[in-house]
């Protein structure tokens, strides 16, 4: 619980971050520090340099982006919940932001870190996925954006090199539905469902189902082919490769996929 | 511990097993040595012997060495110490030494260890530690039963996770004396201890028991105390250890872990004949408390219902998992949760309310004293007034109205509704507690207790107790605990015991403090000491039927300082109640379970508890409060569970499912007293009885929801897993 020893700056601005990060290979971000530092006080991670970016309080909004929602990626999951734009354009990123842990967690942790941490217990990266976002990532050469498709690319792993900072996510404007079962109250996902409607298609997106956040793109082929929201969800095995741990064996996590989809479809 | 200004102390840092069960073939600690001021010693270096089991009747030889010598036999296990001057440099070094193991296979389960196939202690030729009751079966033991049905489930393994981790730290005294400060429920068997393992005299250890964040039965004096005061001795430096979280999770040890099986037997109209239980305890790595737990179940094996036959077997055996030891209830939620769950099991047998069944099998009101058929002799009780008032309370009659009309829709999300009627023993093995009350300069009183307390606010009630007898006012007292220079002895707090000793000495030497007084004041007054009595509301000693006559606590301890008697002002008493006393209650939980996820909501749960006069009602209800998170928190959510290998699975909290107040609904506590005649207080334990009552409360609501889906048990914890698996299995 004590973590290895490291070196710590802050950067002042994003382009400040970038510099930092090239100076030491094992450097990493540190937005809210709320998935970074409890891995490094375990000492799964153990980077020699930690840039915070905590403070840049210019990656902090929600705003119209043409017909699209542009949201700062230190933009917190409190803020999220509260914000007025998106209750109005896409409700579901406050509703989904308001089930992740407690209101502490809430108040630190950013949509960037939370997907830039690629965790596939993510329920912001579900979320994201679903909607298919574009991500805005700002690095050496400049910025490029990043299609949610492309994004998540493994467990802990995304498309971002080392140097690039992820400035901003932009959603479409849409409804959709997360059901998401937990534990207890306060905890990560056992099994996470959303449904959304993108570009006249339903998408389903799922939370620790698999090595990412993932779509269950046969789910959603059986709906674009007319199949009932049941008959749809029978096919979740299909999308999904869902672990055993601690919290669920895979084959309960499984049956829970087919019930909250099915549900999550029903609401659509 | 880590605040205490300890000049130039050492912090200590262990190094733990990776693996469950090996050999160790080498520890090489030249890189950690390497770092600044790094010092590793092994068992090598230890001049001490083994540690436990500390019970006669458990197998000698497997106590815990305080440091592996050859073999490690849970993933924690201590292997080395790194002394260093911080603990930051602590975990780098720790990180640094290697161990060269040579992996023996795990034994995790206890059905695999009873086989005695792999052992973990080859001398003692067995796996099995203990046994308790009687392993001959009376052929005839249902004889006469129409209906006779069994049942198995586990008293699933608890991690007590206390807020404050252990910690203690250690400092010889230039004139040669240890001082120790834990973080215990124990100061005063921890010296005892500390002396029998360094071979010291207990005088010359002082113990000092600081503001402990809860222990819930695990605090008690364990290896890693005894390593830190032997290094303070051995390195003549203070040194301190603080355990972290995840260290905690497998060192602090575990609670429960008991497989249970149960066969009850009785007439179609409800009247229990036999009942037969059967444990296998799981003791973890090193036979200690945990061996001796099912003793406990097999005493209250009976719970409130006169049941004519009762049979008990137990085994304890060990496994390459955390050492178990008490756990808030301690082998007496067994008990309940075995025959709550049994009682269900028989009533849906017969098609029987459970609410009426338990009616027709309690112990009369008016047949105490009582000794059951499992040997416990009951003090007092009033059952079913404790199980009326707790279903008029709930609104039974409604709920059922609710259930059926959920039942007949063939709803989504049904309703269970649970009942637990249990009873406990507090102060089990009917202790002697020390208590003195001494009249301070400015007329208040200290009372110094032998009783300690970790977070159960004995210095309030405490102060009360005197306070009340003194017609002092409360902040006007003073509870001194936990320091053995200052508290002359003690056996300090776990069964529930404090308030009906400790507070009862503390009574009864706040009684004869007042005698003292009489003495001083007829003298002072030129009346007989007879004569002299004590106005309650106004703190004052006077001749009786003469009010003017009479002097305050204030102005008499001025007067005996002055004529220099005040040390006169000052008595002793030690109190040691004839037997145990039993608190009892009843339970109702109602639940919402949704039967396609397996979800179980609580919605409700009314708690009578009955633990005789209660001194202070809000402090008593905190420890209700408490207690029923617990008992609910093994009901639905908690469970310490390994991997085949032994390693395990939950050993943080984003594993281990700990819930939060996020998680459970007000409790409806409802009151009840009925005093014991075992003290002058009239108290009984209420620790541990919110514990012992929730769970098989909870747990029979949620069979009770599934039942018409042909439900008839659900693992513990009752989560939406378990829930889905018996939803299965009944489908199947
Ligand atoms: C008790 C607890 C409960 C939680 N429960 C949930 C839950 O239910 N659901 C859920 O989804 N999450 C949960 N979380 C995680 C929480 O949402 C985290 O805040 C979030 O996952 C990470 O965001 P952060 O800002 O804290 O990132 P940090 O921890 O600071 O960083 C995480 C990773 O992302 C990188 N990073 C951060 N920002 C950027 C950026 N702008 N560009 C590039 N890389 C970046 C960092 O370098 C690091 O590798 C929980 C956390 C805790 C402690």
């Amino acid at each position: 619980m004590i973590p290895a020893v490291f070196e710590y700056e802050r950067a002042g601005f994003v382009d400040e971050a970038v510099e930092l990060l090239g100076r030491d290979e094992e450097a990493k971000l540190l937005a809210g520090g709320h998935s970074l530092i409890p891995a490094m006080r375990l000492r799964f991670s153990r980077p020699s340099l930690l840039v915070d970016i905590g403070r840049l309080d210019d990656l902090r909004y929600v705003r119209e982006h043409g017909d699209r929602i542009a949201i700062g990626a230190l933009t917190r999951h409190a803020d999220l919940v509260g914000d007025a734009m998106l209750r109005e354009h896409c409700a579901l990123i406050g509703e989904a932001a308001a089930l992740i842990g407690d209101p502490q967690v809430r108040h630190r942790g950013t949509i960037g870190g939370s997907v830039a941490h690629g965790d596939p217990a993510s329920d912001l990266g579900t979320i994201l996925l679903t909607l298919d976002a574009e991500f805005v990532a700002r690095g050496p050469g400049g910025e490029r954006a990043i299609g949610a498709g492309a994004f998540f690319t493994g467990p802990f792993e995304t498309a971002l090199e080392h140097q690039e900072v992820l400035t901003e996510i932009r959603v479409p404007k849409t409804a959709g539905t997360y059901l998401k079962h937990v534990r207890r109250a306060h905890d990560w996902a056992t099994v996470g469902a959303a449904a959304a409607r993108v570009d006249g298609r339903v998408h389903v997106g799922l939370t620790s189902m698999g090595p990412t956040s993932l779509r269950a793109r046969t789910v959603e082929d059986a709906l674009a082919d007319g199949a009932t929201p049941a008959d749809a969800a029978a096919h979740v095995a299909e999308d999904a490769m869902p672990p055993t741990d601690a919290s669920a064996s895979s084959e309960y996590r499984l049956h829970l996929a087919q019930v909250l989809v099915r549900r999550a479809l029903e609401r659509m | 511990m880590e605040n205490l200004s300890l000049e130039g102390a050492l912090t200590v840092t262990f190094v733990r097993s990776l693996l469950a069960h090996a050999n160790i073939v080498d520890v090489d600690a030249t890189a950690a040595e390497a770092l600044p001021n790094v010092q590793v010693m092994t068992a090598a270096d230890l001049d001490l012997g083994v540690f436990g089991p500390g019970f006669p009747d458990v197998n000698p030889s497997m106590g815990r060495p305080l440091l592996v010598v050859d073999r490690v036999r849970f993933v924690g296990d201590i292997i080395a110490i790194v002394i260093s001057d911080d603990s930051a440099t602590g975990a780098d070094a720790a990180e640094l030494v290697y161990v060269d193991y040579d992996q023996l296979p795990a034994v995790v389960s206890p059905h695999e260890s009873a086989k005695d196939e792999a052992l973990l202690f080859p001398e003692a030729g067995t796996n099995v530690a203990t046994r308790a009751g009687s392993p001959e079966h009376d052929e005839n033991l249902f004889d006469g039963c129409d209906v006779v049905v069994s049942g198995t489930f586990v008293s699933q393994r608890m991690a007590p996770c206390p807020l404050e981790a252990r910690s203690a730290a250690a400092e010889l005294g230039p004139d040669g004396r240890i001082t120790a400060w834990l973080s215990t429920q124990t100061p005063h068997q921890d010296r005892t201890a500390l002396a029998e393992t360094l071979g010291l005299d207990p005088a010359q250890i002082r113990v000092v028991g600081l503001d402990v964040g809860g222990g819930f039965g695990a605090k008690t004096l364990n290896v890693e105390e005894v390593l830190v005061v032997w290094l303070a001795r051995r390195l003549g430096r203070p040194v301190r250890w603080t355990e972290t979280r995840s260290e905690s999770m497998t060192a602090l040890p575990h609670g429960r872990a008991a497989s249970l099986e149960y066969t009850i037997g009785g007439t179609r109209d409800g009247k229990v004949l036999a009942y037969r239980l059967e444990v296998l305890q799981d003791c973890g790595a090193y036979a200690s408390v945990g061996a001796v737990l099912p003793g406990l179940t097999g005493l209250m094996a009976s719970g409130v219902y006169a049941i004519p036959r009762i049979e008990f077997e137990s085994r304890s055996v060990v496994t390459n998992t955390t050492p178990v030891s008490a756990f808030r209830g301690a082998g007496r939620p067994e008990a309940s949760q075995a025959i709550e769950r049994a009682i269900d099991t028989f009533a849906a047998e017969l098609g029987m309310d459970p609410a009426e069944v338990r009616r027709r099998n309690f112990i009369p009101t008016n047949a105490f004293p009582y000794t059951t058929a499992s040997h416990a002799a009951y003090d007092s009780g009033d059952y079913e007034g404790a199980l009326e008032l707790a279903l008029r309370s709930v609104g039974y009659d409604a709920l059922r109205d609710e259930q059926r009309q959920r039942r007949e829709r063939a709803a989504t999300t049904q309703l269970g509704i649970g009942i637990s009627c249990y009873v406990e023993i507090t102060n089990g093995i009917a202790e002697i507690e020390f208590g003195e009350v001494e009249i301070t300069r400015d007329g208040g009183a200290i009372v110094r207790t032998g009783s300690f307390s970790h977070g159960q606010g004995h210095e309030t009630t405490f102060a009360m107790i005197a306070a009340e007898r003194l017609g002092l006012p409360v902040e006007k007292v003073t509870v001194h605990k936990g320091d053995t220079d200052e508290v002359a002895r003690g056996t300090g707090t776990y069964g529930s015991k404090s308030t009906q000793i400790g507070g009862a000495a503390a009574r009864l030497a706040a009684d004869d403090v007042l005698e003292v007084a009489k003495q001083l004041v007829g003298d002072y007054l030129e009346a007989s000491p007879a004569d002299i009595v004590l106005d309650p509301a106004l703190g004052r000693l006077h001749v009786a039927g003469a009010h003017s006559l009479g002097i305050s606590w204030a102005d008499l301890a001025l007067r005996a300082s002055a004529d220099g008697r005040l040390a006169e002002l000052r008595a002793e008493h030690e109190f040691q109640a004839a037997a145990p006393t039993f608190p009892f209650g009843a339970h109702v939980a109602v639940v919402e379970v949704d039967t396609e996820t397996g979800r179980v909501e609580l919605r409700r749960l009314v708690a009578v508890d009955d633990a005789g006069t209660l001194i202070n009602p809000l402090i008593a209800q905190g420890q209700v409060h408490g207690g029923i998170a617990a008992g609910v928190a093994q009901a639905l959510y908690e469970d310490f569970v390994y991997d085949d290998d032994g390693n395990p699975l939950t050993g943080t909290f984003v594993g281990y499912a700990f819930p939060s107040s996020a998680d459970l609904p007000s409790w409806e506590a409802v009151e009840m007293e009925t005093p014991t005649p075992l003290n002058v207080l009239g108290a009984k334990g209420i620790g541990e009885s919110g514990t012992i009552g929730a769970t098989p409360a909870v747990h029979n609501a949620v069979v009770d929801a599934l039942a018409p889906l042909g439900v008839r048990n659900v693992d513990l914890p009752a989560n939406g897993e378990n829930v889905w698996r018996a939803l299965r299995k009944a489908k199947a």
